[in-house]
C-alpha cells in the first residue's frame, strides 16, 4: 500500500479546506433569495462537515467518524425529499420560490 | 502526486462551490453543484474512503442532484424569474460570510495539536471493515434510519398531493 494522503498533505489543509467550503455554504444562505439554491447551500455546508468527519476518521483510523458520515447522508436524503415536497407545495400556493414572500412567520 | 491531485481537486470544489452561490441561472447552480460533490468524491478517494465515495456519487450526485434538477425545471425557474436581493444585502452577506471565515480561519490557526500520531490505517474506509462496524457497533442507529426514510417518505407523498377538496 501506498503512503496515505495525510503523510502528504497536513491535516490543517483539509481543516481549512472545510472551513472555506461551510463559509461558502453560509454566504449562500445569506446571498440568495431562491429558497432552492438556498437549500443548496445547506447541502453543501453538510458536506463540508463531512469532509472533516472523513478526514479526522482516516486521521486517527477510526471507523466511527465514516459511519456517522454515512447516516448524516441519509438524513440529508431524507431531509431533501421532505424539504423539496415542501418546495414544490409552497411554489403550487404562492407562485414564488422568493424566500422574501415568506415570511408570514417572522414577526 | 497525490499532493497535487489534493490541491487541484481542493482548488476545483471551491471554485465550483463559489459558482453555486454566483451563477445566475439556478439550473447552473444545480450542475456546479452536482461537479462540487464529484470533487468531494475524489477527496475522499483521496483519503482512502472507498466505500463513502461510492456512496457519496450515488446518494448525492444520482439521487438528491437529480431530485433538485427536477423540481427546478419543473417550476421552470431561469434567470428572468430569479428574485435577487439588493446590493447592500448582496455586500452585506459576503463580508458577514468572510467574517466567519476569517473567525474560524483563527481559531482553527491558534489549535497545534493536530499532529499525526502514527500512520493512518488504509483499510479503515473499506466496504469490509465499515460493514464490521455497521452491523455491529451501529445496528440500532442503522434500523432506526429505515425507519427515517419511511417517514420521509410518507412525509413527502402526503405534502407533495395535490390537496383534497
Amino acid at each position: 500500500m501506498g503512503s496515505s494522503i495525510l503523510e502528504l498533505v497536513h491535516i490543517n489543509n483539509y481543516v481549512m479546506l472545510a472551513a472555506i467550503l461551510f463559509a461558502i455554504g453560509v454566504m449562500g444562505v445569506m446571498f440568495r433569495r431562491n429558497t432552492i439554491i438556498i437549500f443548496m447551500c445547506i447541502e453543501l455546508m453538510l458536506n463540508a462537515v463531512n469532509l472533516l468527519l472523513v478526514a479526522f476518521s482516516t486521521m486517527h483510523s477510526d471507523p466511527g467518524g465514516q459511519v456517522m458520515v454515512f447516516f448524516i447522508m441519509a438524513v440529508a436524503a431524507a431531509e431533501v425529499a421532505v424539504g423539496l415536497a415542501i418546495l414544490v407545495m409552497i411554489y403550487r400556493n404562492v407562485k414564488s420560490v422568493d424566500i422574501d414572500i415568506l415570511n408570514k412567520l417572522k414577526w | 502526486m497525490s499532493k497535487i491531485a489534493f490541491f487541484v481537486l481542493a482548488f476545483l470544489s471551491i471554485f465550483s462551490a463559489m459558482m453555486v452561490v454566483f451563477s445566475r441561472k439556478p439550473v447552473h447552480s444545480v450542475l456546479s453543484l452536482i461537479f462540487c460533490f464529484f470533487t468531494i468524491a475524489g477527496h475522499y478517494i483521496l483519503l482512502n474512503a472507498q466505500f463513502l465515495a461510492a456512496v457519496h456519487i450515488i446518494v448525492y450526485a444520482g439521487a438528491i442532484m437529480v431530485l433538485f434538477l427536477f423540481v427546478i425545471m419543473l417550476l421552470n425557474l431561469n434567470a428572468e424569474s430569479e428574485p435577487h436581493k439588493t446590493s447592500a444585502g448582496k455586500i452585506a452577506a459576503v463580508v458577514s460570510g468572510g467574517l466567519l471565515l476569517l473567525v474560524l480561519v483563527s481559531v482553527l490557526k491558534s489549535t497545534d495539536g493536530l499532529q499525526l500520531s502514527a500512520a493512518p490505517d488504509s483499510q479503515v474506509g473499506m466496504v469490509k471493515n465499515l460493514g464490521m462496524v455497521l452491523y455491529d457497533k451501529y445496528m440500532l442507529p442503522f434500523e432506526v434510519s429505515a425507519l427515517l426514510f419511511l417517514t420521509a417518505m410518507i412525509g413527502a407523498t402526503m405534502i407533495g398531493k395535490k390537496e383534497l377538496d
